[in-house]
């Protein structure tokens, strides 16, 4: 039931094991973030802290969107689940580290998924889709309705002058938990292709029917897919207010954040792990880019232009033409 | 009349006369979705799209915005032709309507709506119009012409499109590739150019619904993803390819929302067709009158 690209990919690529592709990754991690250190530009934190968001958010969508072939518009409830669970944390007890909000927007999130999954999952896929839509709208409506994180007025966070453990700037800080967010998604993004789950994963893309026949739990595998994505899409978002300050139900569920988190993933490709890497890097650094030198509305024209533009034109993404030409 | 008697008799009123316009905006999706299996949910932007032309149309040159719906409704319609064809020929052809299909959608909702935003900013526009703020007086109830008027044009694109599709051979085409694409081949008929046709009225009906939209409410380029929702959820529960079920849906959920925000508060609205789409997908995914 594997696809033949599936094949081709797991022979090219370099026969990684697990642990080892995952200290390469913390290897990479720490390179980049000395480098930072050695830079000093607070702006280069602010920026790159935005990319390793989106690879977090593209990547987690991948997970479900991807390798299962079930679309997730919801993306906002739960980025928002996540954001908004560490506002409440914030409020009733401010001096929780970081880390441990991230795993419980991580937690809450990964909860609601299971519950839209098992009531939806059972369906055709489009009809996930358009719930996961409407999701994003009624948690929208919760949160606006919910005076005690802000409601419609927003929330103010204070985040600490000094960021703990390393010293500097807070938002080396938020940048550091980000990065190791990353390490952390991506190793279990590889993790998954490489094992049972993952070829289970690709039945039920190619054909859900012969998978469900051949004795593949499509449901259970569905629902472990869609409590991963999401839970990973939470733990995106928790460190949200520290990073804005300022948090109201408009910016929080921005359609941007929807928006980029599908098109990064398809622009880069989406049958493996490195191409929402690929996506966001791109993708990422190309809006910070026009976001300065043009303008900040022109910037959130791209992901959607350049996501309609792909799937018509190359719907394998970038990772598919290289692959292609090799 | 007790007062909160009439409270509830007018909330249920108006309820329906809302759900009357839910009909129209869904109705787009209940052919491109219920009958063509094409998951358009970009379709609100373009009742959004529907609106501000109506909005230019009115403050620019004072034309009354139904009658600008009448005068869009071509261009919609080819419009709509347009976005079949790249659909077709990317997607449909090769066998990847869920995951690119849909993500191809999602991308065209957020260009119109940053388009939308681009060109007229994030106020609120509104259309002048003789029916736009008198109301009928029936006793203890009160009928706003705003929400009669929307009421009247929708039911009358539903009903002239239920004619249409059960009496004119074109319309008995798009039933049969709704049904049975390859029958309709066999035919001798062009399964495409049917489904190209049927594509280009469900975004005309855009036209008209984004007219009755910019009647009944100010409008802003974002709010159109609070009818995605309530779009489909009509859709959903009223069952799939069913005019009729999809009306009963409309007019159900307008009285539960009107309800909900009369009683509860206008804020918590929107929840409400999310809980009617679970709901439904849990218990009866095919609907009140599906097939």
């Amino acid at each position: 039931m594997v696809s033949l690209a599936d094949k081709q990919q797991a022979g090219a690529a370099p026969a990684l094991g697990g642990i080892p592709f995952l200290l390469v990754l913390i290897v990479i991690a720490a390179g980049i973030f000395a480098f930072g250190r050695w830079l000093n530009i607070s702006y280069a934190f602010f920026a790159g802290y935005v990319v390793l968001q989106y690879i977090v958010l593209g990547t987690a969508w991948n997970i479900l969107g991807g390798y299962t072939g079930y679309v997730n518009f919801g993306i906002t409830a739960f980025f928002a689940i996540g954001a908004y669970s560490s506002v409440f944390l914030y409020k009733i007890a401010p001096s929780l580290p970081l880390p441990l909000m991230v795993v419980v927007g991580g937690v809450l999130a990964g909860l609601v998924g299971l519950g839209m999954g098992y009531l939806t999952l059972r369906l055709r896929g489009v009809f996930f889709s358009i719930a996961t839509l409407a999701l994003a709208v009624v948690v929208q409506t919760l949160i606006t309705n919910w005076d005690f994180v802000g409601g419609a007025r927003g929330a103010y966070v204070l985040r600490p002058r000094v960021a703990p453990l390393i010293g500097g700037d807070y938002v080396q800080y938020l940048f550091l938990v980000m990065l190791g967010l990353c390490v952390v998604v991506l190793a279990t993004a590889r993790a998954i292709e490489r094992s049972g789950l993952g070829y289970g994963f690709a039945a039920i893309r190619d054909d859900e029917g012969a998978a469900e026949a051949s004795g593949v739990p499509t449901l259970k595998l569905k629902l472990i897919a869609t409590v991963l994505s999401g839970g990973f899409m939470g733990m995106a978002g928790a460190p949200l207010p520290y990073y804005v300050t300022y948090l109201d139900p408009a910016s929080g569920f921005s359609l941007n954040y929807a928006v980029n988190a599908i098109a990064m993933p398809l622009i880069g490709g989406t049958s493996s792990w490195l191409g929402p890497v690929v996506g966001a890097v791109l993708v990422g650094g190309l809006q910070e880019y026009i976001r300065v030198t043009i303008s900040s509305a022109a910037n959130v024209l791209v992901a959607g232009g350049l996501m309609v533009a792909f799937v018509i034109a190359a719907p394998e993404g970038i990772v598919g033409l290289f692959r292609r030409k090799r | 009349m007790d007062g909160s008697l009439g409270l509830l008799l007018n909330a249920v009123v108006s309820g329906l006369l809302l759900g009357g316009f839910y009909a129209a905006v869904s109705i787009g999706v209940a052919i491109s979705f219920g009958m063509l299996d094409i998951v358009n949910i970009a379709h609100p932007a373009f009742i959004l799209l529907g609106s501000y032309v109506a909005y230019l149309a009115n403050t620019l040159l004072g034309i009354d915005p139904l009658l600008t719906a009448v005068i869009a409704l071509p261009a919609f319609y080819l419009l709509g032709m347009a976005v079949y064809q790249v659909y077709y020929l990317s997607f449909e052809r090769r066998q990847d309507q869920s995951l690119r299909g849909l993500s191809f959608f999602f991308g065209l909702l957020f260009i119109a709506e940053v388009t939308l935003v681009l060109i007229f900013g994030v106020d609120y526009r509104l259309v002048q119009a003789p029916y736009i703020g008198p109301s009928l007086h029936l006793g203890w109830l009160e009928l706003p012409l705003r929400l009669l008027v929307p009421f009247l044009v929708s039911m009358l694109m539903v009903v002239g499109l239920q004619l249409f599709l059960t009496r004119s051979f074109t319309g008995r085409a798009i039933e049969a590739v709704a049904q049975d694409p390859l029958a309709l081949r066999l035919m001798a008929a062009d399964p495409t150019r049917i489904k190209r046709v049927a594509f280009g009225l469900s975004f005309a009906t855009a036209a008209i619904a984004g007219a009755i939209l910019i009647i009944i409410q100010p409008v802003e380029p974002s709010i159109g993803r609070e009818y995605i929702g309530r779009i489909f959820a009509i859709c959903v529960l009223g069952g799939l390819g069913s005019f009729s079920g999809m009306v009963i849906a409309a007019v159900t959920l307008g009285v539960v929302e009107s309800l909900t925000a009369t009683f509860f508060g206008p804020s918590w609205a929107p929840a409400v067709s999310f809980g009617v789409l679970l709901v439904t997908l849990a218990v009866r995914p095919s609907g009140i009158l599906g097939r």
